[in-house]
């Protein structure tokens, strides 16, 4: 994409300092939300809307700069994925595929559940693991911010950002089967 | 005595320089167009009081389009020139249209759109459309006394790109400057929102002629934010009066197209008295002079329509899904469109969101205000700080065929606009260097299932291993709504890049030939209105750069600022001149001149929040 202004300002801004919150994992929502909001009300195209053609397309293009941000660092495992890139760590998630084996053992697990009561048509079955597939998460997400903001420990932050994945896959899979 | 001059809280200071905006609701079955005047929305009547403006438009072979109520009066007489609902026809192909059943049109296919051949001659659903845009734009124009500045035309939520894109074609080929595209749950959730001081999260259910939107809303001072939305795109009321009409048809073995034509207007009547008669009793005069009686119960009415009702509720529910949302926690529901004055549906809404839907702004006319006051903050007219932010979303998810005939989502659908993202392609064969790109549109795995958008091929990738070229294919969706796609190969440092527009977009030179001809009928002179509207785009340019510089000069470097002097002298010259060509390109030139300053001054706008902000978290430690 070719960016619209000549000194990289557009670019060289992470996320964090765009909606004007710390770069850590750890985010107060409602400070994230005034700081997209705060970054709309000056960037959005409708407040262009009779300005100069190229005014209107840079407006266009930080806009969906925001929406970007905001939708990034609002989603907690998005905002761990992109907090690691800016630590320069990768997740690769497409090509890594080594999991610890009690990881492996549970994944198993779940996934023949989710198979057997798709199979059987067993609704409060999928509805029960989907609760328990929500407290793992809950469970990760915490060791999570331990990992990325109190021990520095990226590695791991990659590993559990790769479980974590798997997680969300799995709990569309179990959204699909109910719907 | 000169009085003072006041001006309204949150009106711009000075009254003279009001542009003048206007909101249009471009329905299935009535249009109409509404202004902002002393602080208030109001629709614009046409020259007898009447607020609404029938979707038809008759041609005939003199020439002469008839469009509204006289085109009406004569849609059974004609039935295959008077085209009505021609918004279902938007952006639309032959093979779309067949679920309509039987039409009293000739359609023919062209690339992108389908036409309909009149007596005067063949015409795409966006001419048509553009006829009832300018009789909108001559009302409003006489009512307003002077030239609209620009509009705010409305869209169903669950438009495509198409039919947005053929919706923003009709209006410019009316002559309109399109300040945005709008979709019509968001336009009634402005209008209601302000008009009730709301906040909370509301369900806006808009149940058009011929088209069905829900959205959910989460409103907040200064803020409207669509969390998601869902609809049918060929589902509304006219659905009612077809199942009206058939059920007669059957009941009556009735076969000439005529006589449809004849029982869908009395099933539309009977349909309107059945929400507040519980039987009704009529009668037909059919295309050979014998006259039928007709009778339908509300009940039976009810029992008919109950698989429609249904179909608006499981689309709600998706809705509310994707929202992460229940029903109950919706503080309102907000009714849209005409057809929300069935009572079945009104009861049904009901009991779905488990409160009373809310229905005291006109559902016909709530579209067009909420249009109207958009176009009045879009155009500038309200005071900086007291206008809102306006958070919408696409309604289908946007991809790219990729092996096999599958689609890879690129946007997923309910993704806030505008919005760009790009994603990684590499080349199948050794030594490949060009690669087929085809934009689908829609929700579902198979490329064959989604609407096709797009093709095109980018060439000149230097020949590599099979999966070692780096194709970076980026969507950008604009504040309309509306998709460019350009392609771009990443490893050699070798770029190609091509933009797109999806095809069923009319390119300028079409716009501009159709313009034309639209002209060869009337007395203006065509070169004489370009050259004003030329003027105009000049002097609008030149007013906001002179503006811009008086702020921010210090942001340019001597050469910068005297390249910028340079072409605004050229276009000042121009502007004297008559040619409107000319015009055009030193406006052309100057705008690209001036890219680099509006970047730049972005930045600065950007920065000063940044730092307003550092200083603001320091002053509260």
């Amino acid at each position: 994409m070719s960016h619209s202004t000549s000194d990289g300002s557009f670019a060289a801004r992470s996320h964090f300092e765009l909606l004007g919150i710390p770069a850590r994992y750890a985010v107060d929502p409602a400070s994230l939300e005034r700081g997209y909001r705060d970054l709309q009300s000056r960037v959005h195209p409708d407040k262009f809307a009779s300005a100069t053609e190229p005014e209107r397309r840079v407006a266009m293009q930080w806009a969906a700069r925001a929406n970007e941000a905001y939708r990034t660092l609002r989603h907690p495992v998005e905002r761990a994925r992109y907090l690691l890139g800016l630590k320069g760590f990768d997740t690769e998630e497409e090509s890594n595929t080594s999991m610890p084996p009690d990881f492996l053992m549970q994944q198993m697990e779940w996934r023949e559940a989710v198979e057997h009561a798709r199979a059987t048509s067993d609704t409060g079955e999928l509805e029960q693991l989907r609760a328990n597939l929500a407290q793992s998460r809950t469970d990760m997400l915490r060791m999570l911010e331990l990992a990325l903001d109190r021990d520095a420990n990226f590695d791991a932050g990659c590993s559990l950002v790769r479980k974590l994945r798997f997680l969300d896959k799995l709990e569309e899979e179990i959204d699909e089967a109910l719907q | 005595m000169a009085l003072l001059q006041i001006s309204e809280p949150g009106e711009s200071p000075e009254p003279h320089q009001r542009k003048l905006a206007a909101g249009i609701d471009l329905g299935t079955t009535h249009s109409l167009v509404a202004t902002v005047r002393s602080g208030t929305a109001e629709v614009l009547a046409d020259s007898e009081g009447r607020p609404l403006l029938p979707s038809i438009v008759r041609y005939s072979k003199d020439g002469k389009v008839v469009v509204g109520y006289d085109a009406r009066a004569a849609q059974a007489d004609d039935p295959a020139n008077t085209i009505v609902s021609v918004k279902r026809f938007m952006g639309r192909g032959v093979a779309d249209v067949a679920r309509y059943g039987a039409l009293p049109y000739r359609f023919t296919d062209t690339p992108g759109m389908l036409n309909i051949e009149t007596v005067a001659g063949a015409r795409s659903p966006v001419q048509v459309s553009a006829e009832i845009l300018r009789v909108l734009r001559a009302q409003a124009e006489a009512a307003l006394g002077g030239e609209l500045f620009g509009v705010v035309v409305t869209v169903p939520a669950y438009f495509d790109d198409s039919q947005r894109q053929a919706t923003k074609d009709a209006a410019r080929l009316a002559g309109l400057n399109v300040l945005r595209l709008l979709n019509e749950p968001t336009a009634a959730a402005i209008a209601y929102g302000l008009d009730h001081n709301s906040e909370g999260t509301f369900a806006i259910y808009d149940l058009g002629g011929g088209t069905f939107d829900i959205s959910i809303l989460r409103l907040t001072r200064g803020v409207f934010e669509v969390l998601a939305t869902n609809g049918d795109s060929a589902l509304g009321g006219d659905d009612f009066d077809q199942a009206i009409a058939m059920h007669w048809r059957n009941q009556h073995k009735l076969v000439d197209a005529r006589d449809t034509r004849r029982l869908l207007a009395i099933a539309r009547e009977v349909k309107e008295r059945l929400s507040s008669e519980t039987a009704v009793d009529t009668y037909v005069t059919l295309s050979y002079g014998q006259k039928l009686h007709l009778q339908l119960t509300r009940a039976e009415f009810e029992s008919m329509t109950m698989p429609l009702v249904q179909k608006t509720l499981g689309i709600a529910r998706k809705a509310l899904r994707d929202a992460k949302l229940e029903a109950s926690a919706i503080d309102g529901v907000v009714l849209v469109g005409g057809a929300t004055r069935m009572p079945q549906l009104q009861s049904a809404v009901g009991t779905f969101f488990g409160k009373p839907p809310l229905k005291d702004l006109d559902p016909d006319q709530v579209v067009a205000l909420g249009a109207a006051i958009q176009a009045n903050v879009l155009a500038g007219n309200r005071a900086p700080g007291d206008d809102w932010l306006l958070l919408d979303v696409i309604p289908l998810s946007l991809g790219l065929e990729t092996m096999g005939g599958l689609a890879e989502r690129v946007i997923p659908r309910n993704s806030t606009i505008p919005v760009a993202r790009a994603q990684e392609f590499t080349t199948f064969k050794d030594g490949q260097t060009a690669m087929a790109i085809h934009v689908v549109q829609g929700e579902r795995e198979l490329v064959s299932d989604n609407r096709s958008l797009a093709r095109f091929e980018l060439r000149g990738i230097p020949p590599m291993v099979a999966g070692a070229a780096r194709i970076a294919v980026t969507f950008q969706v604009d504040a309309d709504g509306l998709l460019s796609v350009s392609a771009r190969e990443k490893t050699t440092g070798v770029e190609s890049s091509i933009v797109v527009k999806p095809s069923y977009g009319l390119s300028d030179d079409e716009i501009a030939r159709m313009l034309q001809e639209s002209f060869a009928h009337a007395t203006d002179d065509r070169d004489a209105r370009a050259l004003a509207e030329q003027r105009v785009d000049a002097e609008s340019l030149l007013g906001a750069l002179r503006a811009a510089l008086a702020a921010d000069a210090d942001l340019l470097s001597a050469p910068e600022r005297e390249a910028l002097d340079r072409e605004m002298a050229a276009l000042e010259r121009a502007w004297s001149g008559a040619d409107h060509r000319a015009i055009k390109s030193a406006v052309e030139k100057l705008n690209r001149t001036s890219e680099t300053f509006a970047g730049r001054r972005m930045d600065r706008a950007v920065s000063g929040a940044l730092a307003g902000r550092t200083l603001d978290q320091v002053a509260r430690k």
